[in-house]
């Protein structure tokens, strides 16, 4: 197939729209569910409504905006053809959204079914994201470091979900699995392999082009999406048993690659030519940070141990990875990506006659400021409360308000699209 | 072809600079050099890129339409950005700038990444009559 064809693959716009607006309903939730239990819930990664929560975040915010993202992306930015992307977004969203549902109910009530509804529909619903999305990747005529992180991170979502399907099935049947081990590994390709390896693929993209940066060195590019790779094989090894210390070291050599990656971001983003600052870029500066204070925690906790044993300290990096960095450069991105989509279909329904609105007037500056701002203290009680169980309720209620403002936002911009879109029609 | 892009990158980022500063002369100056500079890129593209990879792979209908088709669009917004340094209008400059921005942005990826690979392998045989040409266009800017 010619490479041609590939520029005019944007989907429809309701293919991402769908999973864009479903993600922030499950931050909601989220932060509700830390208002109904308080404190205790921060007290160790373990809490049934913490393994909730995380999953919350991880297959109902974060899996439902990649998602949405990579259809739209892959096609348009990378030259992939996605297969049916109507279709495939008809059976995944829906899959998608149900079976988060599932899992959440399932860690709550300890219910073996539940565990293992979930597992069958994840591995249906992502089965058919990675073949569809996988074969747009690999038989992409582009070149260059986002498509190697793109191939990469998708080999990460294969593995994660493989992984969390052996944890469901597992913990259903009451099996005698290196369970503990397992959720590590889980955890470590689904944040590392799948969500930073895409994060770092769509930052070689996004970074440059939204802020007039220079590009990313090739070097480091490249080498970021790979070295975590080789960390993640390196740290699935540990079922074959390790001494704490070389576990250690392959943790160190993962969050060594991790905050390369990010002060290379901020860098790049001090030398902008862009003078101008908006919202997006202070989201994304946001999650380097917390990438960055990921990394000098980790070394803190293995520095000194009575800190390093409590078990809040694996939430408080929790905290800082789910809601920190993948919640907030997702909340940043979307900012950029709805707007711009509701322009450039508009002006394709329009024609060159009907100008639609501009990115500011589908959603003003302002109200993305005023929620950059709720979604900061929302982000510093979370963190405060992991130690202060006290503000556990305030900052579950601060969250809530925090993706319900963002949903807002988000509706507001289909809003203008939707009322544009008619009046096009009307006039024709 | 890509260094130019980067040109054109710089003189968009002043205009828009002094724009949001509401120094319109200094604004005046800039989107004019980029309005040119752009023009220039453009009708490069258009009139002499364009075809001679036409000509050579037969594909009229395909990535150069859409690439013809997204200039339609800038030249557009540029415009647009134009009337609004006229009114003085920071708002409604920034807007567009905003829009022409991401547009700019993923036009020249795609040129970038996908294009002009094609365009290179394609024109293979002609680099020697067609480079002189290109280089004289954008220089004369």
């Amino acid at each position: 197939m010619h490479p041609n064809l590939s520029f005019e693959q944007a989907p429809p716009i309701s293919v991402p729209f769908r999973f864009f607006l479903t993600a922030p309903l499950f931050g909601i939730a989220a932060g509700l569910l830390l208002l109904w239990q308080g404190g205790e819930m921060l007290s160790s990664r373990w809490m049934p409504a913490a393994l909730a929560a995380t999953h919350l975040l991880v297959v109902g915010f974060m899996l439902q905006a990649m998602c949405g993202a990579l259809l739209q992306f892959v096609p348009v930015a990378a030259g992939g053809n996605i297969w049916r992307p109507r279709l495939v977004a008809g059976i995944v969203h829906p899959l998608l959204l149900v079976a988060a549902g599932l899992l959440v109910a399932a860690f709550l009530s300890y219910r073996p079914a539940l565990f293992l509804g979930a597992a069958h529909l994840f591995v249906a619903a992502l089965g058919v994201f990675c073949i569809v999305v996988g074969a747009a990747v690999w038989r992409t005529p582009a070149q260059g470091p986002t498509i190697v992180a793109l191939r990469i991170a998708m080999i990460g979502l294969l593995v994660t979900v493989a992984l969390g399907a052996t944890l469901a099935t597992g913990l259903a049947s009451g099996a005698q699995w290196p369970l503990l081990a397992l959720t590590d590994i889980h955890a470590g390709w689904g944040l590392g392999g799948w969500g930073l390896v895409l994060l770092a693929g769509v930052s070689y993209f996004v970074v440059p082009m939204f802020q007039l940066t220079p590009a990313y060195p090739a070097w480091l590019a490249r080498g970021v999406p790979l070295l975590l790779m080789l960390v993640l094989i390196l740290w699935t090894l540990q079922l074959l048993g390790f001494p704490a210390e070389i576990r250690m070291a392959i943790l160190f050599a993962g969050l060594a690659v991790a905050g390369a990656f990010a002060v290379q971001t901020l860098r790049l983003q001090f030398r902008r030519r862009r003078k101008v600052k908006d919202a997006t870029l202070l989201f994304f500066r946001t999650a380097m940070v917390c990438l960055l204070v990921i990394v000098a925690s980790a070394l803190l906790f293995a520095a000194v141990p009575q800190f390093g044993q409590d078990a809040r300290a694996p939430v408080w990096l929790g905290v800082l990875a789910l809601v920190g960095v993948f919640v907030t450069a997702i909340n940043g991105m979307l900012y950029k990506i709805v707007p711009f989509l509701n322009w450039l279909h508009l002006q394709r329904l329009g024609g060159m006659t009907v100008l639609p609105p501009t990115m500011n007037q589908m959603l003003a500056e302002r109200r993305m400021r005023q929620q950059l701002y709720a979604h900061l203290a929302a982000l510093v009680l979370l963190l405060a409360a992991v130690w202060f169980p006290l503000l556990a309720r305030p900052a579950g209620l601060a969250f809530a308000l925090d993706c319900l403002w963002l949903a807002a936002n988000l509706v507001t911009a289909v809003r203008v699209y939707r009322d544009f879109r008619d009046r096009i029609r009307a006039a024709a | 072809m890509h260094h130019h892009h980067k040109h054109c990158d710089e003189l968009f980022a002043d205009a828009e600079a002094a724009a949001a500063e509401k120094d319109w002369a200094h604004a005046k100056m800039s989107l004019g050099a980029f309005h040119g500079d752009l023009e220039t890129h453009f009708r490069t593209e258009e009139e002499v890129l364009f075809p001679a990879f036409e000509a050579a792979t037969g594909m009229t209908g395909g990535p150069t339409q859409m690439m013809r088709y997204e200039h339609a669009q800038m030249r557009e917004l540029v415009a647009r950005m134009e009337e609004a340094m006229r009114e003085q209008d920071g708002e409604a400059f920034a807007g567009d700038a905003e829009t022409l921005l991401i547009l700019m942005q993923q036009h020249n990826m795609k040129e970038e990444n996908i294009l002009y690979p094609m365009i290179d392998r394609s024109l293979a045989g002609q680099a020697g009559s067609l480079g002189p040409v290109l280089r004289e266009r954008l220089a004369s800017a």
